[in-house]
Parts: C-alpha cells; structure tokens; sequence
C-alpha cells in the first residue's frame, strides 16, 4: 500500500499526562476503557448466566423441593440489602458525575457512601450465612446439613442451597473486588488524579459496580421469593 | 465527552428502584401461582434495564455499546433457550399429549 | 531465543528486538509484538508437550495388547494430550502470536487498547499452564479432556481440581486477548481503515475473540462448579441426590463447541491472506469470506447438542441440534468456495504458505463434511465415541488449524525477524506435513466405521494393519513438525535478510520495517485502497 501519507498524531494537540501513547487522544482512550469495561461485564453477564442457567433447570426439575427451602430464607434480609446496593448504585452514579464535573470533594464524599453500603451489604449477608450455619443448611465443608423438617426434600434442595452459596458467593467476591476498586479510586480520588478531562477509572468502575448491583436485583427474587407464599398462607 | 445528568434523575430513579424492591417484596405475600415468579422476574427486569440505561449511561452512549449489552443478553438467552429446550422437551413422547 | 536475537547483524536497524535488552525488556514488555513471541515460545513448549502424549498414544496402540502401558495411563495420556493440546495450545495458537502481532500492524495502529492487560493475559495463561503441568506432574487426569461428570466430580482419583483450576485460568487469559482484540479492532483503526478495508485476517480474529469473550465465561462456571462440587462431596451434577450429569455436558459444550470456531477461525483468516498473495490477485467474495466468518461466531453458538445425541438428552433437543448443525456448512462452504475462486486464473505461486494453505483448504473440507456425518442423528449413533470422531476432529484442528498456524508462521517470518526461513526445506516439511498427517488420520477415519472405539489402549486384532500405518504416519508427522522448529531457529542468526515485503503482499503490516520498530508506524498511515488490491499493484509492475 503506497499511499502512506503522514498524518498529524493527536500528540502534539493533546498534552494530558494520562494519555497513553499508543491513543491518539483523549477521547479515543476514554471510548476504548469504557467500551472495553462493556466487554468485560458482557463475560460477566455470562459467566453468571451460566449458573442462573443451571439454576433455572433444577428449579424447574424438582419446584417444590426448591419452594420447601424459603423457609429458611429471609426475604427480609434480601430486600434490606436489595435497597443497601440501590443506594450504593445512587451514590456511585453521583461519584461518577462529581468526577465528570471535577467536584473533587463530593466525589471522595460519594466514594466514601458507596463503599459504607457495599460494607453493610457484606455484613447482613455475613449475619445471613451465620443463620444458615446455624440452621444447618450449610452443605459444604463436610455437610453442615439437616433436612430433617422435610426429609423426603433434603437432597433435591441441598441442591438449591449449593446454588444460593455459590450465586451469593461469587456475587460476594464481586463485592469484595469492587471494594477493593473502589478504595483505590478514592486514594487516587485524594491525590487529585481525577478531572473532567480524565476521570475515565471512576467511570469504568462505576459501570462494574452497577453490574454486580444488577445481579443482586436478579438474586433477590429468584432465591428469597421462592413459593415464599404457600409458608405464610 | 458526556453529557452531564442532573442529580434530579438520578434520585427520580433511585426512588423508582426503592419502590419497587418493596413491591417485589410485597408481591411475593400474594399467592398468585405461577405468575409470582413472573411478576418478580419482570419487576428485575424492569429495575436492571434503569440501571443500565441511566446509572450506566446507556442512554447516552454509542449505538455501539447499546449492541454490546443486547448481546450480552441475547447469548445468555441462548444458552437458556436451548438447553431448557432440552429439560422441557424430554418427557414429550410421539402420540403423546405435546405431539 | 533473545540472545540469539541480540546478535550484531540483526541490530543494524532500530526494531522491537533491539529496542532494549535483557530479560526483563522482555518480561516487562507491553509491546504486542514481543508478548506475541513470548506467546509463540509458551505455546511451543505446550504443544511439544502435547505431541509426546500423542506419539505415546501412537506407541501404545502399535500392537492391540495393551502391552507398552496400562489402561490407567492410557487414560491419563488421552486426557493430558487433549487437555494440552485444546486449552494451551489450539485456543492460543492464532490469536495469541500472529494475531497478537499483526492486528495492531494491519489496521494501522501504535499498539492493542490495553498493552498491560495483553502482558497480563500471557501471565495468566503461565499460571494456568502451570496449574495443568502441575496436574501432569502430581500424576495425571484420566477424565478425558471434557472432564464428564459424575466419573470427574466423583469417581476419578486423579488430579482434576488442579487441571480444572489450570483450565479455569487460562480460559481468562483468553478472554482479556479476545476484549482487547474487540477493542483495538472498534476504536484504533487508522483513518481510511473502514470495516469494508479490514483484512480478512481482522475479520476472523473478531469473529473468534466474540467467541473468546461470549464462550468462555460459561466454561468457566462449569469447571469452578465441578472442582466445587469435587471439593466439598456436593453434588450438583450428582445423580445421586438428583443432580443431572448431562447439564453439565450442556455447560461444557456450549462454550467448547463454539470453542472448536475459536481454534479454526483464525487459521481461515490466515489462509484468506496467504491465498490472494501468491494468487496474485484480489481475494473473490470478500465481504462473503468477512461475512461468514461472523456466521460461524454466531451459528456456532447453536449447534453444541450433536455432542450429546447418545446421551439421554431430549430428541426433539436433537433434532433442532442436528438441523442446526447443517447450518454451519453454509458459511464454512462459502469460504472454501471464495479461495478456490479466488486462484481461479490466479498466477499461482508455490511458496511454503501456500502449500500450507493448499493442505488446509483440503484437509479442511474433508474435516468439515466428515462432520455433517456426524451432525445427523442417525448416523452419530453409529460413529459416536469411535475413531471416526477422532480422524474428524483432528482434520479439522490439525489438518486445519495447525497447518494454517504454520502456514501463518511461514508467511510472516520475514516480518517478525527481519530474515528469510529456507525456502527447500520448508516445502519439504510442508510435504512432511500434509503426508504425514494423512497417513496418520485417514486410517482411523476407516477404523472408527469399523467400530473401533476411542478411549482404549486395546484394541481388535483386525484393526492393526491400519493402526500401524497410523502410527508411522504421526512419526512423519513428527519430523514435519520438528524440521521447522529446527529451521526456524537457524534462520534467527543465518537466514537471509528478509526486507520489507518479500511477498510483494498487499496490507499494512508489510509497508512497514521488517522487524518492525516499537510503534509500528513513524507516522499513522492513511488507508486509501480496498484490502487485496493485488490486480492494481500487478498492473502498476507491468506498466
């Protein structure tokens, strides 16, 4: 191909100390982080497809056995820390907008809200598992295990409760790396890094931490609102 | 590079998502039969598609990133679609009830 | 290979190798260039290490007593060279060095999106290509390479967590080249470069890396499911508290079906560049060849049943499976078609790519309509779990895509290392190559009708003659495989220097250097021309 003219690079019109140096610009470097955090949440919305999938096949397998486990299943709870992530997902929606706006205060501010309520939320699911161990209703490590309230269910729904640990579980690691995220934007947050040229870290972090809010918006009803009714009525 | 929401927005729709985390919760009270879990799993939806189109600037992004995420879904109902194609069909027997 | 690289001769010129020395310049590298190499060296090693399982397989199955190694090894030995060969070596190979080298340098652009994640995603394949030494190491997997349960989560007393866990990580190696391969391809083309210009080569690395992005995850879960499950005695796949062994098979297939398109993809963009070229003319149906590749990335994704039809699973799931199947012919034919239209009239050239790409075109579509046997209901039930299966997937995967991978490394040499490989000895081996491979996999396509099952270190006496012509046949493959090792190494320090475009080949890569310098590009280029614009550039030479 001989028609290789030169062609101004975006280096000379761009200065920003944060543009690397294979990006032409700014813009191009903000469009790839985001768009590629797309990417990323797309394998995530897999990864967890695949075991809603595997969830929604037993489920439809064996509808009582997996019915028969509300019982020990707190909807309370699961609403409570549903509202704790909505809250969360707020304040980081506002973090994300302070960054944009260069209002470095409210964002270390809504930095700060968002990891207190991803902590309260780790913490009611910690008092939540603390239940289950209590109850029993833990199969693994051994089999922490009683079905003994509806003998003829205990198997299908230690199934059920492999799947609640495990969606919870991977959904708590999720957490546990958000926050690790979100402590380090707010140190980056104190030290000034961010701008409304570039605050591209705060925003793809906020795009991660919606995501696993999402999940959790998913969680909720299908493992705590299980034929919850048929225990009241 | 974005435009910039107001606050009013975003706390319009966290009121929205509160609201209706507590009619999830008060749905699954009712016994509706099979339609409690529909209700739910609509209510989800509805919820995660706010999420996705304002918390994370969906609304404003590249029809790009709009294709992206329709994937995202549109391979997870793939991998549903056809594999409960194979759990719901399994006991449907030539001359049966289905057939 | 650095030291060899450092030699004085080939530092004349200011390039990627000599831009900085020691091992660290290598190690802390984010140059898509030099991860590429560092790529090419691990796979190498892997796939070393997945031919000495397969040529004791070979071994074992010279006589039909099971005489050189017990049934237990035998199943460690299959299950190690598929584990090796399919999730180190074969989802790698393409993408993770040629494409890892070339995509940036054919679209015009300085580096990938995201160089620390590309240095990262070969870390993380080291680490899980540890995890499944490791495994080999402690003693093995005997599980088969698909780690079927119940016999993986609860029966076998091998290492399947640790190959599991192996697995498992390096499938995230895969998925960070895929995102970062969707992000460069949408957002650092240079001006000029339109989706309409893109090599086809980009193309098939687009089509493979949505695989890479949408499959892997899947697989992902299945396996941290299974060594869970096997872990903590739960069942989840357990029949016995009623968990069903065959959603597992569900879980695994949807991502390695489609994971079979991962492997054959790249090598069909590699053929897609190297036949225009020594054609001599522009590629016939591009948008076609662009087209079906995104087919089979979507198409694939529908077809991962036809690996369960003896299992219990539903008929009627069967039936759409198998119909669906049929449908991957489509595109798969329309790229076969095009190349051969393509050297329709063509002044063929018979350079070491093409030859290469000669066997892939036919070796590929015997792979491929040997598949539609196995894709319809009926006759699957018949050659399930027979070497018929065996001779089909290897045509495709060696006949296709590693014979595409070395075609590829043949046509790019002169641009990776600035110097030629020998041109006798490379057809030579291409012989090698394509006679060795035929021998060794057309017998079992005849054994596997007759009815000799996989799996088993013993085997019907009647079955020996073309079991033998077999195995002699992998040893030619062997040496077809270890002269271009050989060559190659020579051709770092004796080859001879290669220019900027020994092809005469159209495409961005070649207007550059050769090696090319740290950035690719001095000036970010602008792209004026259609890809393969071969009848032009012939007519500018005779006028």
């Amino acid at each position: 191909m001989a028609d290789t003219h030169a062609v101004a690079t975006g280096h000379s019109t761009d200065h920003s100390p944060h543009l690397r140096h294979h990006f032409d610009d700014m813009d191009q470097q903000f469009d790839s982080a985001t768009f590629g955090m797309w990417v990323f949440l797309l394998t995530e919305i897999m990864f967890f497809g695949g075991m809603f999938g595997a969830y929604t096949v037993y489920r439809n397998m064996y509808p009582e056995a997996f019915a028969s486990t509300s019982a020990y299943m707190n909807p309370l709870y699961g609403a409570l820390n549903t509202a704790v992530l909505i809250v969360s997902s707020l304040s980081m929606a506002l973090a994300v907008r302070a960054a944009h706006l260069g209002q470095q205060k409210a964002l270390q501010i809504c930095l700060l809200i968002t990891m207190f309520f991803g902590i309260c939320f780790l913490v009611i699911k910690g008092f939540e598992y603390h239940e289950h161990w209590v109850d029993m209703k833990v199969p693994l490590f051994g089999g922490h295990w009683n079905y003994s309230e509806a003998p003829q269910f205990a198997h299908q729904a230690q199934i059920l409760f492999c799947f609640y640990f495990f969606m919870t579980g991977f959904h708590a690691v999720h957490m546990l790396v958000g926050l690790g995220i979100m402590t380090t934007i707010f140190m980056m947050a104190r030290k000034g890094t961010f701008s409304p040229t570039y605050y591209t870290p705060v925003e793809v972090s906020g795009l991660y931490w919606h995501f696993v809010d999402i999940v959790w918006i998913f969680l909720f009803p299908l493992l705590y609102l299980i034929g919850h009714t048929r225990h009241l009525v | 590079m974005h435009s910039v929401t107001p606050v009013r927005t975003y706390v319009l729709i966290w009121v929205v998502l509160t609201i209706m985390t507590f009619v999830t919760y008060g749905v699954a009270q009712i016994d509706l039969g099979p339609f409690n879990i529909v209700i739910a799993l609509a209510i989800a939806a509805f919820k995660m598609t706010l999420v996705i189109w304002f918390f994370m600037h969906v609304r404003t992004d590249s029809p790009l990133t709009k294709l992206f995420v329709f994937a995202g879904f549109f391979w997870m109902a793939i991998l549903f679609v056809f594999t409960l194609g194979d759990y719901v069909s399994r006991a449907w027997m030539p001359g049966g009830k289905f057939w | 290979m650095s030291t060899v690289l450092q030699d004085p001769q080939t530092t004349e010129t200011p390039n990627y190798l000599n831009a900085e020395y020691g091992w660290k310049s290598w190690l802390l590298t984010t140059d898509h260039k030099r991860i590429a190499l560092l790529y090419l060296i691990s796979i190498s090693v892997m796939f070393a290490l997945g031919g000495v399982f397969a040529m004791l397989i070979r071994v074992e199955l010279l006589t039909p007593e099971g005489d050189l190694v017990n049934s237990d090894t035998y199943n460690k030995l299959f299950t190690m060279h598929g584990v090796v060969m399919v999730f180190f070596f074969l989802v790698p190979s393409i993408p993770a060095t040629l494409g890892n080298f070339l995509i940036p340098m054919m679209i015009g652009a300085k580096d990938l999106a995201f160089p620390r994640i590309n240095l990262l995603s070969w870390y993380i394949y080291v680490a899980g290509a540890l995890f499944a030494i490791a495994a080999i190491v402690m003693g093995g997997v005997d599980t088969g390479w698909t780690f079927y349960t119940p016999f993986s989560s609860t029966y076998s007393n091998t290492f399947v967590i640790t190959a599991a866990v192996g697995v498992f990580i390096s499938g995230f190696s895969s998925i960070t080249t895929g995102l970062n391969f969707i992000v460069t391809i949408h957002k650092m083309r240079a001006p000029g470069m339109t989706w309409g210009r893109l090599p086809l080569f980009v193309w098939a690395n687009y089509a493979t890396s949505l695989i890479q992005v949408l499959g892997t995850p899947v697989v992902a879960i299945t396996l941290a499911l299974l060594a869970l499950e096997r872990g903590f005695h739960i069942g989840i796949f357990d029949p016995a508290i009623g968990g069903d062994p065959i959603l597992f098979q569900h879980m695994f297939w949807f991502y390695s079906h489609p994971a079979v398109y991962i492997m054959i993809l790249p090598g069909m963009g590699v053929i897609s560049e190297v036949v225009p070229c020594f054609s001599r003319k522009g590629i016939f149906g591009y948008s076609f060849i662009a087209a079906s590749s995104l087919g089979i990335a979507i198409v694939g994704f529908l077809v991962w049943g036809h690996h369960l039809f003896v299992t219990g699973m539903s008929m009627y799931a069967g039936l759409y499976f198998s119909l669906l199947s049929m449908l991957v012919a489509v595109p798969s034919a329309i790229k076969v078609f095009n190349w051969t239209a393509t050297m329709y009239r063509g002044s063929i050239s018979y350079a070491t790519p093409m030859l290469y790409a000669f066997g892939f075109i036919g070796l590929f579509t015997i792979g491929g309509l040997t598949g539609l046997f196995l894709a319809t209901l009926g006759v699957d039930v018949h050659l399930t779990d027979t070497y018929f299966v065996i001779a089909h997937f290897h045509y495709v995967m060696v006949g296709g895509m590693v014979v595409a991978y070395l075609g590829g490394l043949h046509f790019w040499w002169p641009k990776i290392t600035g110097r030629m490989y020998p041109e006798g000895w490379g057809k030579f081996s291409a012989l090698l190559v394509f006679v060795g491979f035929n021998v060794t996999f057309f017998p079992q396509f005849i054994t596997g009708y007759l009815g000799q099952p996989r799996r088993y270190h013993a085997y019907a006496p009647e079955f020996q003659v073309l079991n033998v012509m077999s195995t002699a046949g992998a040893s030619i493959l062997a040496l077809g495989y270890i002269i271009p090792l050989i060559y190659f190494i020579w051709s770092l320090r004796y080859g001879k220097p290669a220019g900027n475009n020994p092809w005469g080949a159209t495409g961005l890569e070649w207007t550059t250097q050769s090696p090319p310098t740290t950035f690719n590009f001095d000036v970010t280029p602008i792209v004026t021309e259609e890809a393969y614009a071969y009848a032009k550039h012939e007519e500018a030479h005779v006028g």
